[in-house]
């Protein structure tokens, strides 16, 4: 039987995993299940990305991700890349910029030819809740490198994992303007059962996934992320940056190859279908 | 429909947003700087009072008209703007602005909406100039200078076989070229304020110079407290107001980028 498919629209944002699995941290959430000695997707270079970057003519923005993005050494070189040929996003946990990186994120926040925005990943407004996922100490050092960021312009989006936003918000709202954010932004993620989020809170269901009806409305490559965006690791090309660990869903080794119709009959799909969730908005 | 040949000068204004004081003063100034076209890229209602007013001055205008995600959910009566908005605060006043407007549109004027085609071409020249309200691929999208690559632009002109592509939607006015002239031109809107700190709105004036088309970027003052009077009268939120008196966005900003955002005050 023929694999449930999405059509392809169009590449308006790629994602890069610069840092691949390898992070300072291991998230007791974490998608990817990244950690300080995980490396199944290695760290790419400066150098790859560039290529990548010839490969991906007329894209809109570019995240880059991991992992933990700023262990990789030339982090500023891939960044300068790709803010020359598009708007540019960096998911961390904040933790590893230091006065040096905050002030070179400055520059280029307020400089570069396109857009630059950096998310702060958190899970809660203090110590003890963050901590609780994000392990001892998390809390202080993310707040380090906000409060750096801020020094320096950049008021960061902070990203959340979790539920009930709505109740929460304004906790993180409170936090962040006492770090002197001006204009607080959070990003409410709705937890994906994949990764370590397995072992913490259990996968998903048999019946849980798309079906044929949905993804053939008009709509649903709109409202699906990838219809519209690719994911490259070490590996390969991906579909979105939730199932860089599904071999079934490698989708090629060049972007420029893999952009035809690709599979969703993830159960993951249907997190993303049923919340309108998208990576990068 | 067939491509609008046009002599030398093209007015292009988007975002009316039912202020009709500002059309008046656009078309105006248009008219006074020998525009042989004028072109509005959609959003007749939303935000102002009184829709239908400027409904009107656009029907009897006789302009080039292309629809924005506005007129088409007006225009079909539909549950919201599709403005695009992912914000939950936004998306509030975008819907109390929405069934404002909605409720105030007559049926003609709703007609006349829907009606309107979502994608004009104009000829200045050599130059083909494609007319849309978010972008040729989605009408209600989002083209902020600073997330509008040139790769981006290039495979837009490409795909559309066009040298210059006019949008609005945002509501603040850029202009991106690439070295061999093609590029974007986002005209703003004249409905309200770009988020710049003035209470003047902004429409542009696209002129044939040799072999060139040269942008400019208009600042029309008009009576924006008359605006802010109706505004009042009408019961529609006094942060919609303090947007039109201060020329300082204070509803769905969530959607800027950073680049954009921090320019303002809010």
């Amino acid at each position: 039987m023929p694999r449930l498919s999405l059509p392809f629209v169009w590449l308006d944002t790629l994602w890069i995993q610069v840092s691949g699995t390898l992070c300072n941290i291991a998230c007791r959430h974490c998608l990817v299940s990244a950690g300080p000695k995980v490396d199944r997707h290695r760290m790419l270079s400066a150098d790859e990305v560039v290529k990548l970057l010839d490969d991906c003519e007329g894209v809109r923005e570019i995240w880059l991700t991991g992992g933990e993005p700023f262990l990789n050494p030339e982090i500023l070189a891939i960044l300068d890349a790709c803010l020359e040929r598009a708007a540019v996003g960096v998911l961390t946990n904040g933790m590893r910029i230091d006065e040096p990186m905050a002030r070179a994120l400055g520059a280029r926040f307020r400089e570069a030819a396109h857009n630059l925005e950096i998310r702060v990943s958190l899970d809660g407004p203090d110590a003890a809740a963050n901590d609780a996922i994000r392990g001892r100490g998390a809390f202080l050092a993310a707040m380090g490198g906000i409060s750096r960021l801020v020094t320096e312009g950049v008021e960061p989006i902070v990203a959340v994992t979790g539920l009930e936003p709505e109740k929460k918000v304004e906790e993180f709202h409170k936090m962040l303007r006492l770090m002197g954010v001006s204009r607080p932004r959070v990003k409410w993620i709705p937890p994906f059962k994949v990764g370590r989020e397995v072992a913490r809170g259990g996968g998903y269901a048999p019946f849980e996934g798309l079906n044929s009806a949905q993804v053939e409305e008009p709509e649903a490559p709109h409202r699906l992320q990838c219809g519209t965006s690719r994911t490259v690791t070490s590996q390969g090309v991906f579909p979105c940056p939730i199932l860089i660990d599904e071999p079934s869903f490698l989708l090629g080794a060049r972007v420029s190859e893999t952009l035809v119709p690709h599979p969703v009959d993830h159960p993951a799909c249907s997190t993303c279908w049923e919340t309108g969730f998208s990576c990068s908005r | 429909m067939q491509p609008v040949i046009a002599e030398r000068r093209v007015a292009l204004f988007g975002g009316a947003y039912s202020n009709w004081r500002a059309l008046d003063a656009v078309l105006l100034d248009a008219r006074r700087r020998g525009a042989d076209a004028v072109a509005f890229l959609g959003d007749a209602g939303g935000f102002g009072a009184h829709p239908d007013r400027t409904i009107e001055r656009l029907r009897e205008a006789q302009l080039i008209t292309v629809q924005g995600n506005y007129d088409d959910s007006v225009g079909n009566s539909r549950e919201d703007c599709a403005c695009g908005y992912t914000d939950p605060r936004d998306n509030r006043f975008a819907q109390i602005s929405y069934d404002y407007t909605l409720a105030n549109t007559s049926d003609e004027s709703r007609r006349w909406l829907s009606g309107l085609s979502i994608s004009r071409q104009v000829i200045l020249g050599r130059h083909r100039i494609g007319l849309y309200h978010g972008s040729p691929r989605r009408t209600n999208e989002f083209l902020w200078e600073s997330t509008t690559p040139l790769g981006f632009i290039r495979s837009l002109c490409l795909q559309e076989d066009v040298d210059l592509i006019a949008c609005t939607h945002t509501g603040i006015p850029w202009e991106r070229r690439l070295p061999d002239g093609k590029g974007l031109i986002n005209v703003g809107a004249i409905g309200r304020p770009a988020n710049d700190g003035r209470t003047s709105v902004w429409y542009t004036f696209l002129e044939l110079q040799g072999d060139r088309v040269v942008t400019e970027f208009v600042p029309i003052e008009y009576d924006w407290r008359g605006l802010v009077e109706d505004m009042a009268a009408e019961g529609l939120p006094r942060e919609f107001a303090e947007t039109i008196a201060t020329g300082w966005w204070t509803t769905c900003l969530e959607i800027l980028p950073s680049r954009e955002r921090f320019r303002g005050r809010f």
